[in-house]
Order: C-alpha cells, then structure tokens, then sequence
C-alpha cells in the first residue's frame, strides 16, 4: 500500500486515547438533517495515481473515492477495527482456516442494477491476480491456491487464467482455497483489492476505471475528470443497512495542499482529512472543534541492515534502539502529529501491547554497556538513509544528534535519493547505515505488520522485508498464528513472533502517525478511519 | 512573406525533433525505477513490474524507446500514462484551460502593463513613474508562489472577492490566476513601454510632428506609441508561448487543471511520454508565436520587409 505525502497535526495523543479521540458535541444537532439527508459536501483528495479500479487503487487518494463506491464483503469496526458483517458477506466460515467458504447476503446489487453474486467476486479477483492485467493489488490473492499459475514470466502467456482455489457453489455462495491455513483471513476482504465488479467492467475496462460501477453506498453518474475530480450520487437500491446520510459528495483534486486549506478556510470546501503542516500552530484556534484526530494504521522503523557487518549483531541494534529519545521528537519535531512507538504493530489493531519493547524506550548507559560488550566501532561515522523530499530529513537529523550524544557516535545523513531510487537500492542491500523505513497496514491484523515485513518470503524483490531479517523460528510463529483455530489464539501466536524481533531488533519501532483533520461548519459528523479515509456515508450536511 | 512563413514552418520539423529527443533523454536520465516506486513501500509483484516495463518499453535502451515512441506518433499514438490514460487525452481535456489562462495573462499584460507604462512614460520623474518603478521592482523580486498564495489569501480567503481555487466560477476563476501569472511579466512590458516612449518622444519625427501643430493626443498616439509599441509587441508575443509553458506554479497554486499542472505530476513519476508530448507542444508554441511576431514586425514597421 502506498503512503500519501505526510503533512502535519499538533494535538497531542496519549497512549489510552488512541482510539476515541474525535471531539464530541455535534452528534446530537445532525439528527434533523440527517432524517432530511440532503445536501452535498466536498472533500480534498490529491491527484490518484490510477484508474478507479478496486484492484489497480493502492493508494490514498484514488482509495477515497473507491471506498465511498463500494462495501466490501466485511466492513471494519470504527473503534476496535475488527471485521464486522455489516457489508456483502452474510459469513465466512471455515473448519481448518484454510478452505472458506463465503456466504452472500440478498439484496446487493451494482449501481447499473446487475445484481452482486458470488460469480462476481471470483471473476473480479481471477482478473485482479493475473499478472498480465498488471493490476497494483494483484499480490493480495498471493496466498490463493493456484495465484503462481496465473504469474506470467517476461514476454509470456500465464498457465491459467483462473486460480484453482476459488470455486463458484451457488449465486450466493463461494469457496476460497489458500496454499496455507490463516485464520484472519476474513478480516483481510474488506480492503480495497477484495471489492467485486460487475460484468460492465469486463465489456469496458478504460470506460470504468473514469466511471466506475461499485456496490456502495454513492454511485458515480458521471466520470472521472482529470485533474478536478468526481461527485457522486447516493445509491438509493444501496443494499447495506445504512444507507449514505446526504445527497451527494464531491472529491476534489488538489495539487497544492495549502490552497485546499485556503478553500476550507473560506468556506468552499468541507473536508480535509490532512492538513498542512504550516498550519499546525493555527488550526486549533481556527477549527476549534471541528478540528479532530485520529490514529492511523501505520509505522515508521528505522531499520538496520542486517547484512552490514556493523549492524549483524542483534546487541549493537538494540544499543541504537535504546539511544533514541522518541518522545523528544514527536514533541519537538512533530507536534503531536506521531505518537512514539514501542511495538512492532499499530496501536489500531488486535493485539496491540503498548510497552511490548523495552529497547524502545530511552536507556542511555544500559545502550553504552550492550554497545561496549558487543565490540562496536564508534570512531566511524554511521550513514543515516532516507529517501529525499518527502519530510524526513529534520527527524533522521535529529535521531542523528541523539545518537552523537548518547552514543558518541558521529553520523552523516544520507538524504539525496528520490524514493525512486530508495527503493531499488533497498532492494539491493546498499543500505550503509541505518534507514527510514515505512509501513501503512492493508488491513487491521497483527500479521500485516508482521510478515509482509520480516518474513523470509517477504524478501526483496518479491516483498518489503529491506531489512533482510531471516529467521525460521519466526517465521515458524507466524505461521502458527496463521493456522490458529481463533483470532485470539492467532493473536497470542503473533505476539510471540513480535517478541522475536523485539529480541533480534531487525528493525527498531518508532512513531505511529496521527491524523489531524478539519471540516467546515457546513457538515458534521465527520470522521476519518485508520486507513485515513473519510467516512464519508456518515456525513450529515447542513447542520449544527 | 508566403515563402517565408512556409520556410520558418518546415524549419519547426528539426527543432521539434531535437526537442523532443532531448526531453526524452532527460527523462530517461533521471535515475532510479519508476515502476518500483509506483509500489512505494510495498513492492508490486514481480509479475506486475515486468509487464508495466514492457508496456512502457521501459527495458530498452533509450534510442529504441524514441524510435517507438515516434512510430507510434506518426500514428496519432501519443502513448499513455502509467495509469493507461493516454496522453493524447490529457492534452486534449487540459489544453484549452491552459490557453485561456494564458490569455487573461496576456490581456492583463497589454491593459494594465501598457497603460502604466504610457502613463509612466508621458509624466517621467512624477509620482506615478516613481510608483510604476517601485512596484514593477517589488513584482519582479518576489517569487510566483508566494505571490499566488497572498493573492489567494487576500483577495480570496480574507476580502471574498476572487474563488480561491478551481474553475467553479467560469471566466472569473481565470482573473487572479491570470494575474498571477501575468505579473512578472505585466511588469517587463510596463517598464519597456515606458523606456520606449518616453526615448521616443524625444526623437525628431516626433518633434517635427508637434511643430506641424498637431494635438498632443495624435502626437503620442499614432507617432509616438506606434513606434515605441514595436519591442512591447515582440515581448508579448514571445511571452505568450512562455505563459503557456510557465503556468506551472500558477496553476499549481490555484489548482488549475491545465498542461502545466499535468507536467509537473509526471515529471515527479517519470513518465517520459506525457513530459516529452506536453513539452514538445510547448515548444511548438513558443516557436509559433515567434513566428507570429516576425510576421507582425512587418506590419508594424514598413522598414521591415520578408522576402
């Protein structure tokens, strides 16, 4: 999943408020309006990067816009993230978490009136997965029977077209078949990648990715306009149990994120899920209480690179984890807008312990006794990576002053690559020294933030592993979370392998990001989710 | 006058060309792999990268990818983005914006930057020459983004005069942008027009005119200023090719869907098709509104003559 450019927020977090932060007070005046449901309110969005498929939308920006035109097969809690069936799926159940079987619920159908059947949801994802579409998302049916016969090598055809793990039952049922058992798996189908298309996508793929046909709560009557954006309509046959409160919403495209705020200011636009971080300090007088929060599912590491002869001793990284002052920078640096990590995952998601690293928090003699015992060579100067242009280089300073000063280790920033040269050189071990490292969650389970990052599969180039962390024991815990009978059980099994890198230190946690977000007084009840996306069905219009 | 006009057309062919290839090896220049950075943080799948590369005929080297991308020119084949929209398209949709923008931004010149500069030009030493001078300084010193935003600010936000951004209002949206991106050089043609007026008005034709006893009115308006409107006419024109190609900050801030705004997304993702068909068309105009004012210069001034 792609990060969008990250701009600022100043009201400061504590740890127990992570998830109720919204300030109150303009619930109960909605009321009114919200049984009227009219108006149309706008949103900022910036310039999406594809065409508005489910499958091809790995990012924020053009994720707004498919997440306000479908309901996924589960939908995720407001509070806790857990899946809830409040979307398409009636249930999906399984006796050994490795074969599911989805069950449909009546009544849901498309915006051009084709109704949604399981057939859609397999056709969707047998499209999504082939190589040969190039579709963004293609990677999330990667743990699907039969998803390599769909891989085509360079200038060839794939084996198959269809993958041998999903199996039509019934118009309202489906079986899904995965290479390995995972019990969170129903938990993963409320992404983006997971939403099903009608037949009119197959008749005209370039015709709807400008106009999409989803199965959510607004529709699309018009296309897409490059460069200015989409309003939609509400879904009046919408087949859920809560129908979208106004008329209309219109996401406008953006460049420049300071003239969207200078809109907000004025009045002419209702909401912005970021906000610029030059308007940190004013925001608050400003908005008052439309200002609001929220916790986002996502982590920033500094990673090491394991196979840096300074950095392959597990006790050197913890001493580099111990050094680092967090709260410092996310005061100082930040605002407000990060809160300090200690721990491997979101705070978002199940499983969560807030102090589950001890090497997270600062320890400056216990980090010079493990350095010393571990022999480190502190007269060379360490390299500190970040990709250029994108924010990093005041933070990365500033872990590189902390480290001169509890460590007595000079630094020098490695700041000059765009991430399009990051990225491969990641890829390809040439990391001296250690390097930012980001990650924002696809869907609120431990595991994502677990395996996609740290298992021996997940290895470059196939995977986002840039530490080159491998160790079988871990991945074995993994895998015992995936086959456990329960979300609870997996949960515990998940912990243990957190433990693991807590004591292998691959990589060391260090903020968490916070949403600040703002509306004008034209809408209420506004809220943005840990994907930080809008609700926007919730919106009332014309209130308070 | 028709040889020459067809002449300095064909001529455009080989400058198009050369610009075109040169854009395209900048693009291609630019290190690092587009595709990887399409996944960001996570990578696409093998798979997927491959068949984004061969799409785009990335694996190639460079000379190749030209000769493609010609091929498929001659046929009418911009190429597309890497989200699969073509180019084509995009200059299509964004391109009438662009040139409206460009206009205001030129009618803005003339109006404003030639009426101060006669006024400046008529009274030297007076307060508003004064006032002329030290305004056309202080627009010239400040960069167009800081500019766009206090404008926006001001006239948007705090007095409510001007939307702030889009096109929601039609041709009223176009009026601060327009300013905006007139303003650096609305001041060049204010402080040309003076300069050449008021060298003008002491020249000898001038001087004889006067004697002849016509008013001060034809003195100054059908001697003086024709003459001295000939370098302000070769700036504007010229000019006008340059706004096109320069409203990149401009649209930007007032989040303008034009050209500029679409080149600057896809120089941020390397995507050498879009860069090379928007710039090459930038330099199409640039060298076509030259050629406009070379053929003006004839009309203004009866000395000069195209064989």
């Amino acid at each position: 999943m792609r990060t969008k450019r990250i701009a600022g927020a100043s009201v400061v977090l504590t740890g127990s408020l992570l998830l109720t932060a919204c300030g109150g007070g303009d619930g109960g005046s909605g009321d009114a309006a919200a049984e009227e449901g009219g108006g149309t309110f706008s949103v900022y969005i910036g310039e999406p990067e594809n065409p508005l498929i489910p499958g091809n939308t790995n990012e924020t920006e053009g994720g707004q816009i498919v997440d306000a035109l479908w309901t996924g097969l589960v939908e995720y809690d407001r509070e806790t993230n857990e899946a809830a069936y409040t979307g398409v799926a009636e249930s999906i159940e399984s006796e050994d978490q490795k074969t599911w079987t989805v069950n449909l619920k009546d009544g849901w159908t498309f915006h051009d009136g084709t109704p949604v059947t399981a057939q859609s949801y397999v056709d969707t994802w047998n499209y999504v997965a082939n190589s040969e579409n190039a579709q963004g998302n293609s990677y999330f049916f990667a743990n699907v029977e039969g998803y390599e016969d769909l891989q085509a090598e360079e200038g060839k055809k794939p084996a198959a077209t269809e993958m041998s793990g999903l199996r039509v039952v019934d118009d309202q049922t489906f079986e899904v078949t995965l290479t390995d058992p995972y019990a969170q798996w129903p938990t993963t189908v409320g992404y983006t990648a997971f939403f099903p298309m009608p037949q009119a996508f197959f008749d005209d793929p370039e015709g709807f990715g400008a106009q999409p046909i989803g199965n959510g709560p607004f529709k699309a009557d018009e296309a897409f306009q490059d460069g200015v954006g989409i309003t939609l309509a509400r879904f009046d046959e919408f087949g859920g149990e809560e129908p979208a409160k106004a008329e209309g919403v219109e996401f406008r495209v953006y460049t420049e994120i300071n003239t969207a705020y200078n809109d907000l200011q004025a009045g002419s636009l209702d909401v912005m899920d970021e906000l610029p971080p030059d308007a940190i300090a004013s925001a608050e007088d400003q908005f008052g209480e439309r200002l609001k929060t929220q916790p986002q599912g996502d982590i920033t590491s500094l990673g090491f690179p394991t196979y840096d002869e300074r950095f392959a001793d597990p006790e050197v990284r913890q001493a580099f984890s111990m050094a680092i002052d967090r709260e410092a920078i996310t005061e100082s640096i930040f605002q407000g807008t990060r809160t300090p990590a200690a721990s491997f995952v979101s705070p978002v998601v199940d499983g969560y312990r807030e102090d589950a690293c001890e090497a997270c928090e600062l320890n400056v003699e216990e980090a010079n006794r493990i350095l010393d015992e571990a022999g480190f060579d502190r007269s060379e100067p360490v390299d500190l990576w970040f990709n250029a242009g994108a924010g990093h280089e005041e933070w990365m300073q500033a872990i590189g002053n902390q480290l001169r000063e509890n460590l007595d280790v000079e630094y020098q920033l490695r700041g000059d690559l765009q991430f399009a040269e990051y990225l491969p050189l990641q890829d390809e071990k040439g990391m001296t020294g250690p390097f930012r490292s980001g990650w924002v969650m696809d869907y609120p389970v431990m595991e994502n933030f677990l395996g996609p990052l740290y298992s021996t599969s997940a290895l470059p180039p196939a995977g986002s592993n840039s530490t080159f962390y491998s160790n079988e024991e871990f991945d074995a815990q993994v895998r015992a979370g995936n086959s456990a009978a329960s979300i609870d059980e997996a949960v515990q099994e998940y912990q243990k392998a957190e433990d693991m890198l807590i004591a292998d230190m691959p990589a060391t946690p260090l903020f968490y990001r916070v949403t600040q977000y703002a509306h004008s007084e034209n809408v209420s009840d506004v809220s943005v989710n840990a994907f930080q996306r809008v609700e926007v069905e919730d919106v009332v219009v014309g209130s308070e | 006058m028709g040889r020459y006009v067809l002449r300095r057309l064909l001529l455009t062919i080989p400058v198009l060309l050369g610009a075109s290839l040169l854009i395209f090896a900048m693009v291609y220049a630019l290190p690092g792999d587009p595709i990887r950075a399409l996944g960001g943080d996570r990578p696409l799948s093998a798979a997927v990268q491959a068949q984004l590369r061969a799409e785009y005929n990335l694996d190639d080297p460079l000379l190749i990818q030209y000769v493609k991308y010609l091929a498929g020119l001659v046929q009418g084949d911009f190429g597309t983005d890497f989200s699969g929209r073509p180019v084509l398209t995009t200059i299509l949709d964004r391109l009438p914006v662009t040139i409206r923008l460009a206009l205001v931004a030129v009618g803005f010149e003339i109006l404003i930057g030639i009426l101060a500069g006669v006024l400046a030009g008529l009274r030297r030493g007076s307060f508003f020459d004064n006032l002329v001078l030290v305004s056309t300084t202080v627009v010239v010193s400040i960069p167009v983004f800081v500019l766009g935003f206090l404008a926006q600010y001001v006239f948007g936000v705090r007095l409510g005069w001007f939307p702030i951004a889009g096109l929601t209002d039609g041709w009223y949206s176009y009026i601060l942008p327009g300013l905006v991106l007139a303003a650096l050089s609305l001041a060049y043609v204010a402080r040309l027009t003076r300069t050449s007026l008021a060298e003008n008005l002491q020249s000898d034709y001038v001087r004889t005119a006067r004697a002849k006893g016509l008013s001060e009115t034809t003195v100054v308006g059908k001697h003086a200023l024709r003459n001295s409107l000939i370098p302000v006419v070769t700036f504007i024109g010229a000019d006008l090719g340059a706004l096109l190609g320069g409203a990149i900050v401009t649209e930007s801030v007032f989040n303008i869907p034009g050209l500029g705004r679409a080149v600057y997304d896809a120089v941020l993702r390397q995507e050498g098709a879009v860069v090379v068909g928007i710039v090459t068309l930038f330099v199409f105009f640039y060298i076509f509104f030259n050629l406009v004012v070379d053929v003006l210069y004839a009309a203004l001034d009866p000395r000069i003559r195209y064989e």
